[in-house]
């Protein structure tokens, strides 16, 4: 079973909860794909024993004994990428998107593609499972296709190490990245807390997700910040078909686990929160796992 | 890594970044540009996250402008196309799908950058282009001196940094006002950054003249806060650090910036209060005049020690 954890707005405790739904399942194949700024790790301290390269794209390199300056490529570049320095053409790598079009225009060859190689793949064992992350060098493009790499190396471990579920740390926004983590996963847990943007970026994060099909869940963090909020999300939840998991409370227990690296289960497992992610985990498990099985039977019965 | 994307405009830009989501970029960004029209300080705040552009909620109102952005995609006609897979073959981005046997190829819109390589590869003649809208620039009239510039992309598009450019020009640009507006050259525009460190981020950041870096006292936050450093620095970008909810967690930020000699601009105490009031969609320097005093204490600091922005570049 493949369980993506996702929120549109940062910050919304969506690893905190990650890493206690994973001392839960403990044993578990742990995917962080928020690949930007991967941060499981840091609790977990898992054992790198595979390191993979990742090319996250290309980008233009001039070669100045080769050019004459003529500014061919600096026309057709669509990204303002190509630029004069001191009389000199050269190329912002900030703006270059890695098209190679440049390359293909100069009439002298003097622009090579270089891969960019700097992001990083990383898998090993941790006191829950396994454990697969990764890190995107700064300003490199193609994070979706990292996040996929991840998930990939995730259900290959799975399969090695027969660990039944897998659980995916998901990136924030709404973008490719996103889609990436959650696309053929089984359950959706969408981890909001009760403000103004906490509810818009809900609500574009549902369109992407409606997308998609899976069983989707809602988890209403912090939600005593704000009780008028809070029902405001509730009512848009159940307006919308989308089932609420269930309510943290805000908690200084949390991020006083997380500063002794822990999960908040290993660090107070009969605090109240603790308990109550207890509560969510079986709601979300015993209802998915019922709907597939209706969803099987239904497959399998004759015409 | 450096940008030198030419710049028309004399605005002076402050982008107001972090790694980590939930830190508290919006808060600092809203409360920064309120503090700053309250003194008649000539102000636009651009809204970088376009997959989620949320400033725009703590100023009621709607916009006075909406302008679509769009971005070129190929158009391929079956009938003229040949089928030599030389576009596919040029396209980086692996967005040209093609089935010779049946006469089938089409670009996949989702994929498409939109670079034109394509164009520049067929000799046939059957590739054009056809423009599609991404998102969309709002722009909101807050005061006489201070606009609100938001991007908003439209779920589904494989990357916003064509809206960020464009809405940071928008921000910039003092010689289009809007009707009864003054925005002077010089003026400061606020550069609410996505979150991470990936394309969005880089391309907001490397159009600023200084960077805010908002940062919580975790484990967490730390661990992001040196990622951003780091990227801020390969690109030669002067920047400061605003600790968001001093008092919660460790010293691990405190520590790790007194040891580094980074400024620590700003420490924001954690108030139940504060986060009630920023969760109600209240600007939370309202009733708190100390923060607003500090933020445009804050401004000046860096205003003038790295000055105007137009002697730049």
């Amino acid at each position: 079973m493949e369980t993506a954890i996702i929120s549109g707005k940062g910050g919304t405790g969506k690893s905190c909860i990650a890493a206690a739904f994973a001392s839960l399942l403990n044993p578990v194949v742990l995917a962080d794909c928020d690949v930007e700024t991967a941060n499981l790790f840091l609790l977990f301290d898992p054992l790198p024993e595979e390191t993979q390269v990742f090319i996250g794209g290309r980008s233009a390199h001039i070669d100045g004994t080769l050019c004459t300056n003529c500014g061919l490529c600096m026309e057709y570049c669509r990204y303002d990428a190509v630029y004069l320095s001191d009389g000199q053409v050269a190329i912002d790598e900030a703006n270059c998107e890695g098209c190679g079009l440049c390359s293909r225009v100069c009439p002298r060859q003097a622009i090579a593609m270089v891969d960019n190689d700097k992001s990083r793949l990383y898998s090993g064992s941790f006191r829950h499972g396994q454990m697969i992350y990764a890190r995107l060098a700064p300003g490199e493009d193609n994070s979706g296709k990292l996040v996929g790499l991840v998930r990939e190396k995730a259900s290959a471990l799975a399969l090695d190490k027969q660990i039944e579920d897998i659980l995916i740390d998901g990136p924030p926004g709404i973008g490719c990245p996103v889609m990436s983590a959650i696309t053929g996963v089984d359950r959706v847990v969408i981890v909001t807390e009760p403000s103004m943007s906490g509810l818009l970026d809900l609500q574009r994060l549902l369109e992407v997700v409606n997308g998609f099909g899976p069983s989707t869940w809602v988890i209403l963090n912090k939600h005593d910040l704000h009780p008028a909020m809070a029902r405001r999300i509730e009512s848009f939840c159940r307006k919308s078909g989308i089932a609420i998991a269930g309510k943290l409370p805000f908690d200084p227990l949390v991020p006083e686990a997380m500063v002794h690296c822990k999960s908040i289960i290993e660090w107070a497992p009969h605090s109240g929160v603790a308990r109550e992610l207890k509560k969510i985990w079986n709601t979300i498990t015993n209802q998915t796992d019922n709907n597939l099985w209706k969803h099987k039977t239904r497959v399998s019965t004759p015409d | 890594m450096t940008t030198h994307a030419a710049r028309n405009d004399l605005a002076f830009r402050i982008a107001i970044a972090s790694g980590k989501g939930g830190t508290g970029k919006t808060f600092v960004a809203t409360n920064l540009f309120y503090s700053l029209l309250k003194q008649n300080i000539p102000v636009t705040l651009a809204d970088c996250d376009a997959e989620g552009p949320n400033d725009a909620i703590f100023f009621p109102g709607r916009p006075v402008r909406s302008l679509p952005v769009t971005r070129r995609t190929p158009v391929i006609d079956e009938r003229i196309c040949t089928f030599c897979g030389k576009c596919r073959q040029f396209c980086s981005f692996h967005a040209i799908f093609m089935l010779p046997v049946s006469r089938v190829i089409r670009c996949m819109d989702e994929l498409c950058h939109g670079c034109g390589a394509c164009l520049y590869a067929c000799d046939a003649g059957a590739i054009s282009e056809k423009e599609v809208q991404m998102g969309e620039l709002n722009v909101f009239s807050v005061t006489r001196t201070a606009r609100i510039v938001e991007s908003r992309m439209q779920p589904g598009f494989p990357s916003p940094v064509t809206l960020i450019k464009a809405a940071i020009r928008e921000a910039g640009h003092a010689n289009t006002p809007l009707p009864g507006h003054s925005v002077l050259p010089g003026h400061t525009v606020l550069l609410d950054a996505p979150p991470g460190i990936g394309c969005p981020f880089v391309q907001t950041v490397s159009l600023a003249d200084y960077v805010i870096l908002v940062t919580e006292p975790t484990p967490f936050g730390l661990s992001d806060l040196k990622q951003s450093v780091e990227c801020l620095q390969t690109m030669e970008k002067p920047f400061g650090v605003v600790l968001n909810r001093a008092g919660t967690g460790n010293d691990g930020v405190n520590e790790y910036l007194d040891k580094e000699g980074f400024p620590l601009l700003m420490e924001i105490p954690f108030e139940r209060e504060i986060a009630f009031n920023y969760a109600r969609g209240r600007l939370v320097c309202k009733s708190w005049p100390g923060f607003q005093h500090a933020l445009v204490k804050m401004h000046e600091l860096i205003r003038r020690t790295y000055g105007n922005g137009h002697h730049q570049r």
